[in-house]
C-alpha cells in the first residue's frame, strides 16, 4: 500500500506516493529522476548517495523516504545556480578531486553539510567531515585541498 | 613560453562539469521504455554438481518475465585468453557443476528488483555438494579435488622466465639470503559496482550499454558467448564508476542481461549489489613467494631466483597474465646479470582472481623492495645505495626480455635521499621505508588474438574548425577523455574546447583493446596523435596553397593560427582555412586516421616508468597499531601530458596501494569470503591519509607521444614494500604476509622481546 510523500527538493515541493519500504535514495532516483545521487553499498557505510536532508548530510539510503516527510532535502542537482556552478563544484574542478565521479555527489554534499555548519574548519575537521566517504579514486587529498581553498574565501559566491 | 599550447597545463577533466553537477549519466543510472530489472542467483556452495534446477515457482511469480539457466545459453565457455581454448573455462550460467561460491546458476529478469530478488528464492537447485580444496598448496597436492576435468593437479598455468647461469652466479655470492612471502587478496571496490544495460530487438541486433574498460573485449566475447555476429553488437561505454582491473571481462551482469534481453526481446538491467561485487566479481591474485637473492660483499646483486605459486580461485581470467608480469616485474627495476622464474597457477574453490591495478607487480614489488632491504641490512648497506649500485639505467636490455629507453630512477634515488636528509633524525618509532619500482605502458600481449591495431583513432575536421575525436579507449575515471583530447588539441594546434571526444562506442569508434597495463596514454594517444597529424597535413595542402609560400618553407598551426614557422605572424586562421578546405574538396569532411601497434620492442612494452617512494610511519610499540604519516613519491614518467591527471593518479594509488599494504584483504572460511561488505572491508579513509608529496622526475620516452609513458599503475607498486621497511626502520620487526596490520606488528614485537630476553 503506497503512501503520501510531501518533500521539497532542491526548493521545489513534490507530492508523490511511495511504497513504506521505498528508502530516501530511491525516491529521488527513481521517482523524481534526480540520478545525480548514487548508490554504492545500499548499507550507509559508503557515502556515494548523501544528501542533505533539513540541513545535515543523511546517507539516503539509510533512511526511508516517509521518514523524510515534509522535510528539505538538497541533492548535487541543487548546487549549482542556472549555469553558474556552486564555489565547491569549481574547487572540485580546479583540484582534480575526483575521477571516475560515482563518489563526488556524495561528497560534495558531505561537504556543503560541513561548510553550511561550520565556514572555517580545521584540515582535521575537514578530514572528519568526508570520513563517511568513500573515494577508491583521488587518495582524498585533492578534496581536501579544494575545501581549503573554498574556506580560505578563494571560491565566492556570485550574489 | 612553453614549447606546448595545451599539454602540461593545468586543465579541467573534460567530462568534469557533467560529473560535478550529477548530471553524468552512468550505466547505473539509464533507463528504456519497457525495461526490466535482472538478478542472477548464485552457487551457496564452493564445488557440487548441479543436480536439478527447477525454475517454475519463480516463472509463476507475477511480475516475473523470464528465468534463464545454462541451458537457455548456447553453452560456451569463455575466457580473455581466447588464443587458448583450454584457458576459456568460464560459463557463467554454470550446467553441470558450481566452482565457489558466488558462481551464476540462473537468473530472472521481472518488473522490478524486488520481484527479480523473491523470484530468485523461488528457484529450486538441488546440488551434490563436492569436497573442495581452497589453498593453492593444498590445490596442487595428489588427494585435492580435481576442479577442472582434465587439470591435474589443479595446475592451471606455469610461467617460466630465465637468463643467465643463476646456478653458476649464486655459488660466485658472498652472501645469499633465502624468504617467504605471502601477498593476500584485495577488491577493486569500484564505487559503481559490475552493471549493464542489454538491448536486444527484433532487429536481431544487440545493444549494451556498460560499465567497462573495454567496450571491444565485452563486444567480442558477448558475441563468441551468444552465437552472434561481432558486428551485430554494439557495446557502449558511458561514464564508469571505476574499474582498477575489474572490468575488462565479460562478467555476469552484462551476460545475464545480454541472454534475458535475447529471450524477451525487451531491455534488461542487471546491477550488482555490493555484496556480489565482494563475493562474485574477480579478485587481486593471492600469491605465495620462495626467493632467494645472491650478492657480492659490495651489493652487487648477482642472482635471483624466484618461485611463486598463485590463487587461481575457479577460473583462469586474466590470472596468466598476473602470474607472468609478476614474474617479470620480480627483477624490477634491477639489472640482475642471472635471473630465474617459475611460476604456477592453481585452480582453487574460491572467486577467481585476475587483473587488479599493478597486475601482478604489486606483489613482487613488495616481496623484492622487502627482500632488498633484508639483504641490505645483512651487508650493512644504506638501502638507497644498494639501489643505485644495480638499479636499471636508460638503454638497457633486460636480456631476451625487454628494451629499456627513458629511465629516470637514478635521478628519483638522489631526490628521495635529499628527502630522507632534509626530514633529519626521526622522533623515536617514527620509519622511513624506500621501495623502488617500475612499471609498463601497455602490454605487447595479443592472447586476446585481436586482429585489429591495438589502439586506433579518427579524428573529424568540421566546417567551423571544431574537432570530432573518435577513439575506443575507455575513460574509466583515469582521465583518458582528457588525456587524448589534449594530445589531439597539441597536434593539431587548436583549443582544447574545440575538441569533442566520443569514445568507447563500438559503434561508431575504433576497435580498441581498452584500458588495462597502463595503456592508454602511451598507445591510445600514439594514435590520436597520428590521426590528428594525418589531418593536419590534409589542412595544410590548401593552407600552403592559399598561402602561396615557398615550398621549402616549413607551416604549422598553434592556437588556431597556421603559419610559417621561422616567421609566426604570417599566417591564417585555421577556421577559416578549414572551411575553404572543405568546399574544395567537393564538401568531403577532413577525416585523419591514426594506429598503433608496438612492434620491435620487447616481449613486454614499449615503454616502462620508473619511481622511488618513502613512506613514513610512527609506530605505537605497546598495540602495534601504526600511522602512515607521509609518503613522499619520485616519479617520471616521461613527458607530463595531464599534471591534475597525474596527481590525482599518484595519490589515488597510495590510498589503494597503501590499503593493500595496511589493511585490505578478504579472509575465508571454506571459501566464503568473511567480509563482503564496504562496512567489513576496510579500506583508507580520508583519516587514514597520510600528507603525500609528489617529486616529478624530467623524462623523455622516445616512444611515446610527446615523449609520455604510463603514470597510472606503476604507482600502485611501491607502497605495500615502502610500509613494511618503514615499520622495520621503526620497531625492527618484519612482516612478510601482507597486509601488515597492528596485529602482526604487535605478535611480531612480543616475539623480539621475547627473543631478546632469551638472549641475555
Amino acid at each position: 500500500m503506497k503512501k503520501e510523500l510531501k518533500l521539497t527538493v532542491n526548493g521545489q515541493p513534490y507530492d508523490i506516493y511511495v511504497k513504506p519500504k521505498t528508502l530516501l535514495s530511491e525516491a529521488l532516483r527513481d521517482h523524481l529522476g534526480l540520478t545525480g545521487t548514487k548508490r554504492g553499498c545500499n548499507s550507509s557505510s559508503c557515502g556515494a548517495c548523501t544528501v542533505v536532508l533539513n540541513g545535515m548530510a543523511v546517507k539516503s539510503c539509510s533512511i526511508l523516504a516517509l521518514q523524510a516527510n515534509g522535510g528539505e532535502v538538497t541533492t548535487v542537482e541543487g548546487l549549482a545556480r542556472g549555469t553558474e556552478l556552486h564555489p565547491l563544484q569549481k574547487a572540485f574542478l580546479d583540484h582534480g578531486s575526483f575521477q571516475c565521479g560515482f563518489c563526488t555527489s556524495g561528497m560534495l554534499m558531505s561537504s556543503k553539510a560541513l561548510l553550511d555548519e561550520n565556514p572555517k574548519p580545521t584540515k582535521e575537521q575537514i578530514k572528519e567531515g568526508i570520513d563517511g566517504n568513500i573515494c577508491r579514486c583521488t587518495g582524498y587529498n585533492s578534496i581536501i585541498r579544494a575545501l581549503t581553498a573554498v574556506v580560505k574565501g578563494e571560491y565566492k559566491e556570485e550574489k | 613560453m612553453s614549447k606546448y599550447s595545451v599539454i602540461g597545463k593545468r586543465v579541467h577533466r573534460v567530462d568534469g562539469p557533467e560529473k560535478v553537477t550529477g548530471s553524468a549519466k552512468y550505466t547505473f543510472d539509464i533507463v528504456l521504455p519497457n525495461m526490466l530489472y535482472g538478478k542472477v542467483l548464485r552457487s551457496p556452495h564452493p564445488h557440487a554438481k548441479i543436480l536439478k534446477i527447477d525454475t517454475r515457482k519463480a516463472e509463476k511469480l507475477i511480475g516475473v518475465k523470464a528465468v534463464v539457466t545454462g541451458k537457455d545459453t548456447p553453452g560456451h565457455k569463455q575466457g580473455i585468453w581466447r588464443r587458448f581454448p583450454e584457458l576459456c573455462d568460464e560459463e557463467i550460467l554454470c550446467r553441470q557443476k558450481v566452482r565457489y561460491i558466488g558462481d551464476a546458476v540462473a537468473a530472472v529478469a521481472a518488473i522490478d528488483e524486488d520481484t527479480a530478488e523473491e523470484a530468485l528464492d523461488l528457484i529450486e537447485v538441488e546440488y551434490e555438494p563436492l569436497s573442495a580444496v581452497f589453498d593453492p598448496l593444498e590445490a596442487i597436492k595428489e588427494e585435492a579435488p580435481q576442479i577442472h576435468d582434465g587439470v591435474d593437479l589443479n595446475i592451471n598455468i606455469t610461467r617460466h622466465i630465465e637468463w643467465g647461469d643463476v646456478d653458476e652466479a649464486f655459488k660466485k655470492c658472498d652472501h645469499i639470503r633465502e624468504d617467504q612471502f605471502k601477498c593476500c587478496s584485495q577488491a577493486h571496490v569500484c564505487m559503481e559496482t559490475h552493471d549493464a544495460v542489454a538491448s536486444f530487438d527484433y532487429s536481431g541486433k544487440l545493444t549494451m550499454w556498460t560499465s567497462t574498460q573495454s567496450s571491444y573485449y565485452i563486444q567480442r566475447l558477448l558475441a563468441d558467448m551468444l552465437d552472434l555476429r561481432e558486428g551485430d553488437i554494439r557495446v557502449i561505454k558511458p561514464p564508469t564508476g571505476g574499474g582498477f582491473g575489474s572490468k575488462f571481462e565479460l562478467d555476469s551482469a552484462q551476460f545475464c542481461a545480454a541472454v534475458l534481453s535475447m529471450k524477451l526481446c525487451k531491455p534488461v538491467k542487471i546491477v550488482l549489489t555490493r555484496e556480489e561485487e565482494f563475493t562474485a566479481t574477480k579478485r587481486r591474485t593471492p600469491m605465495y613467494y620462495f626467493v632467494k637473492l645472491g650478492a657480492k660483499r659490495d651489493g652487487t646483486m648477482l642472482a635471483k631466483e624466484v618461485r611463486v605459486i598463485t590463487e587461481g580461485g575457479a577460473y583462469t581470467a586474466m590470472g596468466a597474465t598476473a602470474l607472468y608480469l609478476t614474474g617479470f616485474f620480480s627483477s624490477f627495476p634491477y639489472k640482475y646479470p642471472n635471473y630465474r622464474y617459475d611460476g604456477y597457477r592453481a585452480y582453487t574453490n574460491t572467486a577467481p582472481t585476475s587483473a587488479m591495478r599493478g597486475f601482478g607487480a604489486p606483489q613482487s614489488t613488495f616481496v623484492g623492495e622487502s627482500q632488498i632491504d633484508m639483504l641490505a641490512d645483512d651487508l650493512g648497506i644504506d638501502p638507497i645505495e644498494i639501489r643505485r649500485k644495480n638499479g636499471m639505467t636508460p638503454n638497457y636490455e633486460v636480456p631476451g626480455q625487454a628494451y629499456i629507453q627513458s629511465c629516470g630512477l637514478h635521478q628519483c634515488l638522489d631526490e628521495i635521499e635529499k628527502h630522507i636528509k632534509k626530514r633529519g633524525k626521526l622522533p623515536p618509532n617514527h620509519g622511513i621505508g624506500i621501495s623502488a619500482y617500475g612499471f609498463m605502458s601497455g602490454g605487447i600481449f595479443n592472447w586476446f588474438d585481436t586482429p585489429y591495431a591495438f589502439s586506433a583513432a579518427l579524428v573529424r575536421i568540421n566546417i567551423d574548425g571544431k574537432v570530432d575525436l573518435f577513439t575506443g579507449a575507455c575513460d574509466i575515471g583515469q582521465g583518458s577523455d582528457t588525456t587524448l583530447s589534449m594530445i589531439c588539441a597539441e597536434e593539431l594546434g587548436v583549443r582544447l574546447e574545440d575538441i569533442r571526444i566520443h569514445a568507447a562506442d563500438t559503434g561508431i569508434c575504433p576497435a580498441d583493446l581498452g584500458a588495462w597495463g597502463s595503456r592508454e596514454t602511451l598507445m591510445n594517444g600514439n594514435a590520436v596523435k597520428m590521426a590528428a597529424a594525418d589531418a593536419k597535413s590534409q589542412i595544410m595542402e590548401f593552407a600552403a596553397a592559399k598561402m602561396g609560400v615557398n615550398i621549402t618553407y616549413d607551416l604549422d598551426i598553434k592556437d588556431g593560427w597556421i603559419h610559417i614557422v621561422n616567421r609566426p605572424e604570417r599566417g591564417v586562421s585555421y577556421y577559416d582555412i578549414v572551411k575553404e578546405a572543405i568546399r574544395g574538396r567537393d564538401g568531403n569532411v577532413i577525416i585523419g586516421r591514426g594506429h598503433y601497434t608496438p612492434h620491435r620492442k620487447g616481449m613486454i612494452s614499449p615503454a616502462y616508468s620508473f619511481g622511488l617512494q618513502a613512506a613514513e610511519v610512527e609506530v605505537d610499540p605497546e598495540t602495534g597499531r601504526y600511522k602512515l604519516l607521509n609518503v613522499t613519491t619520485a616519479h617520471e614518467s616521461g613527458t607530463v601530458i595531464n599534471p591534475i591527471g597525474i596527481e590525482g593518479q599518484l595519490e589515488g594509488a597510495i590510498m589503494m596501494a597503501g590499503g593493500f599494504g595496511f589493511c585490505e584483504d578478504q579472509p575465508m572460511d571454506e571459501g566464503k569470503i568473511l567480509n563482503p561488505s564496504i562496512a567489513d572491508y576496510k579500506l583508507i579513509r580520508s583519516l587514514d591519509m597520510p600528507e603525500t608529496e609528489i617529486l616529478e622526475i624530467d623524462t623523455y620516452e622516445p616512444e611515446g607521444p610527446f615523449g609520455a609513458k604510463e603514470a597510472g599503475e606503476g604507482l600502485t607498486n611501491p607502497t605495500a614494500g615502502a610500509i613494511g621497511n618503514a615499520v622495520y626502520k621503526a620497531v625492527g620487526v618484519r612482516i612478510n604476509d601482507l597486509p601488515i596490520t597492528p596485529e602482526k606488528v604487535f605478535r611480531a614485537l612480543r616475539e623480539k622481546e621475547k627473543q631478546g630476553k632469551k638472549s641475555k
